[in-house]
């Protein structure tokens, strides 16, 4: 079972994500789960969204406490919720910034973990660019697509169309395209070097 | 066919292939996912023919139902927590009756203090009101338990309240198997109505009955759900052969056999059990799982039956009876009349709490050590309970409770579960 959480706020389709993620894996023909955690929904206010994939039925119903996997749609939250709690030691991480985990003082959260499974990732900016609104979901799952080869692009594609129509879609697609491509060639660089 | 969508989705395909013709909905969290794809179904005239009526409040949701099917339609409604609580004396209404309305109850806990996560107090609240009461582990039985509920409800003439877990069910995306309308219309024939307001047959329903026939009546509600008893077993089994699941029914055991300690839980809560158990009996531990599915009728001889040769019985509910501790429990207790085997009361998730395998995990094996108390509280805070009892004492002017608590707890954002 792989355990994946998103935190994000209101408004940025943490939600969303966890669930394109699950309709993605169920295209490759896994079990998947996706659920919110939610709180009084407010835009702006801390959301969590879980997502589990499997081979076998899932059953279960407790919130990802010790996750395989974060993504952080708003690394603001970085300062106000505990947003690594429980992750594995060899957990991926994703952030949505431009800046690196020294820069934002993750420095220590880093040490001893495997840095083929850390990511930075300029979501948002991907997201205005190919959408036209800052929101960066799709580039973000996209971007874990590649980060941890869970997951192929084409099932992450027909999952945003599964979600979107017309235009929302192909801006959404185009913005998964440019993460995807961009985090695989960046994880083959760091193979290299490695 | 399999489809990865919202539990609340899946409900409603599944409530449009059983062809309701009057849907009236007030919106409250966390069923409002569900009218909201009937009523766009509708607008679309993919529902047809069907009536989609915004209402101004739950009771008037109820009422409209009432009328509805007292007119011969199919009628079908969907609340939650304060909004059952509000639509509460049509409820009662619709059973006495004897009209034949599906609700879903995507189970929330009810204020105060205002909380809209999930817990089975509402439904526990309408326990007596006379509507069959069927609770769903997973998606795919919330999916299919409202389309047996369409034919049970119909064919007894009584109502049915499909409750499934809010948020956890209902916002949760999943694994469904959607039938063909052809399979529901294969399973569920068309609506004969008992009784018919129908202008070329005139009758009044709904007449005053004074102490000289109102305990018939109401015997005969009773009646009807002990007729439920038999038929719901049987509507699982004919469910099964048409649709090939094994869904419905009156409960469920897993790992039941040679248990010495016996798990009776309802809803979601069953899927996190199941793993906890499965994993305990990995590491040798005798211990089985009894899910209930219909709780009213309360299928009392196969409580039993399923529990009598355990050692011990855990009662795990989302609900709490104040003043005297459990609800399903009370039940389960009665199912086990003097027979010698305790039965532990044990009140968890309220309000949303998440229920985790590592406290089932510590709370099984204390099970097992036989050093629970009869009424228990998964993962009580008493810190903050006892700290509020103390201001209770030193101060007459204490405060709001529920203020003062979140006072003492500061800011919840930091917390994942």
């Amino acid at each position: 079972m792989f355990e994946l959480r998103i935190h994000g706020r209101g408004g940025q389709g943490v939600v969303t994500a966890a669930e394109m993620f699950s309709v993605a894996a169920f295209a490759e023909g896994r079990n998947a789960q996706a659920f919110p955690s939610f709180g009084s929904e407010r835009t702006g206010a801390p959301v969590v969204s879980f997502c589990r994939i499997s081979d076998r039925e899932l059953r279960l119903r407790e919130p990802v406490m010790e996750p395989d996997a974060i993504i952080i749609q708003d690394i603001t939250l970085l300062h106000q919720v505990d947003v690594f709690a429980g992750l594995k030691k060899d957990g991926y991480v994703l952030l949505n910034t431009a800046r690196s985990f020294e820069e934002l003082g993750l420095g220590d959260l880093i040490a001893g973990r495997p840095p083929e499974r850390l990511c930075t990732l300029s979501a948002t900016e991907i997201a205005l660019k190919h959408i036209g609104r800052p929101i960066p979901n799709a580039p973000l799952i996209a971007g874990f697509a590649a980060l941890s080869g869970l997951i192929r692009l084409e099932s992450v594609i027909k999952a945003i169309s599964e979600k979107f129509s017309g235009k929302v879609a192909d801006g959404n697609i185009a913005a998964a395209t440019e993460a995807y491509n961009l985090i695989k060639t960046r994880i083959e660089e760091v193979s290299t070097h490695a | 066919m399999l489809k990865q969508i919202e539990g609340s989705r899946a409900v409603a395909e599944a409530v449009a292939m059983c062809r309701p013709e009057v849907i009236c909905a007030y919106p409250i969290s966390p069923q409002t996912h569900i009218v909201e794809a009937l009523g766009s179904m509708v607008k679309s005239g993919e529902l047809a023919p069907c009536e989609f009526i915004n209402v101004e409040s739950e009771f008037a949701a109820m009422s409209v139902a009432i009328g509805a099917s007292a007119t011969g339609a199919r009628a079908y409604t969907a609340t939650a927590s304060q909004g059952l609580l509000f639509m509460s004396e049509a409820v009662y209404n619709a059973s006495g009756l004897g009209l034949p309305i599906v609700m879903t109850v995507a189970n929330r806990a009810v204020g105060a203090p205002i909380n809209i996560w999930n817990d089975h107090s509402d439904a526990m609240s309408q326990r007596d009101s006379g509507w069959m009461q069927l609770f769903a582990e997973n998606n795919q039985e919330a999916l299919d338990l409202h389309i047996q509920a369409f034919r049970l409800a119909e064919e007894l003439s009584l109502p049915v309240m499909v409750c499934m877990d809010g948020f956890i069910l209902t916002h949760a995306y999943e694994q469904v198997d959607l039938p063909t309308p052809q399979q529901v219309d294969a399973y569920l024939p068309a609506f004969q109505p008992r009784q018919v307001l129908d202008p070329r047959e005139p009758v009044s329903i709904g007449a005053m009955v004074g102490p000289e026939a109102f305990m018939e009546v109401r015997y005969l509600a009773h009646a009807r759900h002990m007729q439920a008893l038999e038929r719901i077993p049987q509507l699982a089994a004919e469910f099964k052969r048409v649709f090939g699941r094994d869904t419905g029914g009156l409960v469920h055991t897993h790992r039941a056999e040679d248990a010495e300690t016996m798990v009776v839980a309802m809803g979601s809560v069953l899927g996190t059990i199941k793993d906890t158990v499965d994993e305990m009996r990995d590491d040798g531990h005798r211990i089985g799982v009894l899910g209930i599915t219909s709780f009213r009728p309360f299928p009392t001889d196969l409580v039993r039956a399923a529990l009598h040769k355990a050692r011990r019985v855990v009662v795990l509910e989302k609900s709490l009876a104040v003043g005297i501790g459990g609800i399903l429990s009370t039940d389960v207790r009665m199912a086990m009349s003097h027979l010698p085997v305790p039965v532990h009361t044990v009140v968890a998730g309220l309000g949303g709490r998440a229920i985790t395998r590592k406290s089932l995990h510590r709370l099984f094996r204390e099970a097992e050590q036989d050093v629970l108390e009869p009424l228990g509280f998964l993962d009580l805070e008493w810190d903050l309970v006892n700290k509020q009892l103390a201001r209770e004492r030193n101060a007459r002017r204490s405060g709001p409770a529920a203020e003062n608590i979140l006072r003492d707890i500061g800011t919840v954002a930091s917390k994942i579960a």
